[in-house]
């Protein structure tokens, strides 16, 4: 069974197994606008729970992407790069950013369910 | 202080706009489509730009007054045709730009575009300079509407006949419903367009005609991707009080005439750059690959030795990569160098390039 969560940083991340799929959420696209650059992490890279893993950029302004979770960097989603504009069409299913293996499966419990992430966006975005 | 709002704002609102702060308006950064599909609707289609922050100023006079600006402006004022405008700067003793401006030559006078972030100064300045001779208005009455793509002559046309006979850089008065609308056939975008004052009171009104004539409204974010594919300045980044017109490489808006007899404000330092050259100049830049670089990133040349820095950066949707522009030592300023500018901590290849970025289409000759 997969769970879906999320984080303050607007990104979210999918758990199977012990490979957690990571990307920015539909309402972070909405404030970016139309994303034209994206920057991954290195495959193989250890990246630390809420540290840099990634930036997008929109015809405005820069922005980090932050991992929810601790772990090691196995896949990358090279269409992003390819084509930014996937981002802003299908952000939280095909348009993910990086798959990690992760080391503490408890960083899962900080983070936000749909329905608390749904009241969090619509909070922050007031 | 409280921000101001354009006439507009209501049809902003109407039209969901995200709102920014600009120059003390509350502005549209963009509508609910984005600012890559308005740019590229008004590249393909037609844009209307609400423009109403900008000063309009009036200045009212005959010969003493054409005399008066002559020793302010770097400009053959003295042969600028009624109806016909020029770009230009408004410069300290140094030729460090206080403003870049279109002047146009009307009937009693003169009207002056200004930028809505200096346009008070702008008004001091002149104020005191003119030594308080000639009536002066900047008009807070009066709203500025552009519109701007190749079917904007359509669209225009279609509301207010005659304007298809305007050349670029060229205006006149038409009227409409008994109100008196002042169009020159300019822009800021790099496309065949026009400008548009007219009282606020008939602002909204009028621009709802022209998109129920199919023209969408465009944000200033859209406006900025615009402006620099077309190789343009914008005050604040390109230009600024330690920046020179001939620095800016705007030497092309300078008078031979008047160069050659000196006596306006900052001639002084304008012939000696234009004799001896300048340390710094602007420049266009392409970077490789995707990678935005953004104003303030720092550029370096092969050898690794700081040369200049970024002043706008960002993604142009008409040329589907990233485009810049920004001042670098002279001798790396030559066509095709190559260089490299600082990203988040990483060196990124890029080139000195020609400006623009993407082809204009001025109409020049209707007449």
């Amino acid at each position: 069974m997969s769970e879906v969560k999320y984080s303050k940083e607007h990104e979210w991340i999918k758990l199977e197994g012990e490979i957690a799929t990571i990307g920015i959420t539909k309402h972070a696209t909405e404030m970016l606008g139309d994303i034209v650059f994206a920057e991954l992490p290195e495959k193989g890279s250890n990246v630390e729970k809420d540290g840099t893993a990634g930036v997008v950029e929109s015809t405005k302004a820069a922005s980090d992407v932050y991992t929810p979770v601790s772990g090691e960097v196995v896949d990358l989603n090279q269409s992003i790069v390819d084509d930014p504009s996937k981002i802003n069409q299908d952000p939280e299913n095909s348009a993910w950013f990086f798959k990690l293996k992760i080391k503490d499966k408890s960083e899962m419990d900080t983070l936000m369910n749909k329905d608390e992430y749904d009241i969090f966006a619509k909070e922050s975005s007031a | 202080m409280d921000t101001k709002k354009t006439s507009l704002y209501q049809l902003h609102q109407d039209s969901k706009a995200k709102f920014v702060e600009f120059a003390g308006y509350q502005m549209p950064i963009q509508y609910s489509e984005g600012i890559v599909e308005e740019h590229r609707f008004t590249r393909n289609h037609s844009g209307i730009f609400d423009v109403s922050h900008m000063g309009q100023l009036f200045i009212y006079g005959q010969e003493d007054l054409v005399d008066d600006l002559e020793r302010i402006f770097p400009l053959d004022l003295k042969n600028l045709k009624l109806n016909h405008s020029k770009y230009s700067f408004l410069m300290s003793d140094n030729a460090g730009i206080y403003d870049d401006l279109i002047i146009t030559k009307i009937k009693d006078g003169f009207l002056i575009i200004l930028n809505a972030a200096c346009k008070e100064n702008d008004y001091k300045i002149l104020k005191e300079l003119l030594n308080d001779k000639y009536k002066m208005i900047l008009d807070e009455e009066r709203s500025l509407i552009a519109i701007q793509g190749p079917k904007s002559v359509e669209i225009l046309k279609s509301v207010i006949q005659g304007v298809e006979n305007l050349n670029f850089m060229s205006g006149n008065w038409f009227t409409l419903d008994d109100h008196n609308i002042y169009v020159t056939r300019s822009g800021y975008t790099g496309e065949d367009g026009f400008e548009v004052s007219l009282t606020n009171e008939f602002a909204d009104r009028f621009t709802r005609r022209l998109i129920d004539k199919g023209a969408k409204l465009i944000g200033l974010g859209a406006r900025d991707t615009l402006r620099l594919e077309a190789g343009l300045c914008l005050y604040g980044h390109e230009l600024s009080k330690d920046k020179t017109p001939v620095e800016a490489n705007l030497k092309w808006a300078i008078s031979k005439e008047r160069i050659l007899k000196g006596n306006f404000i900052g001639s002084d330092i304008i012939t000696k750059q234009l004799n001896h050259g300048v340390n710094k100049i602007r420049v266009g830049i392409k970077p490789e690959g995707r990678i935005i670089a953004r104003e303030k990133t720092k550029i370096y040349n092969e050898s690794n030795l700081e040369i200049g820095e970024i002043t706008s950066g960002t993604f142009g949707p008409s040329v589907n990569g990233p485009v810049a522009m920004g001042y670098v030592e002279n001798k790396f300023s030559k066509k095709d160098t190559k260089i490299f500018l600082e990203v988040r901590g990483k060196k990124h290849p890029a080139t000195i390039c020609g400006l623009p970025f993407y082809k204009k289409s001025y109409v020049k000759g209707v007449n």
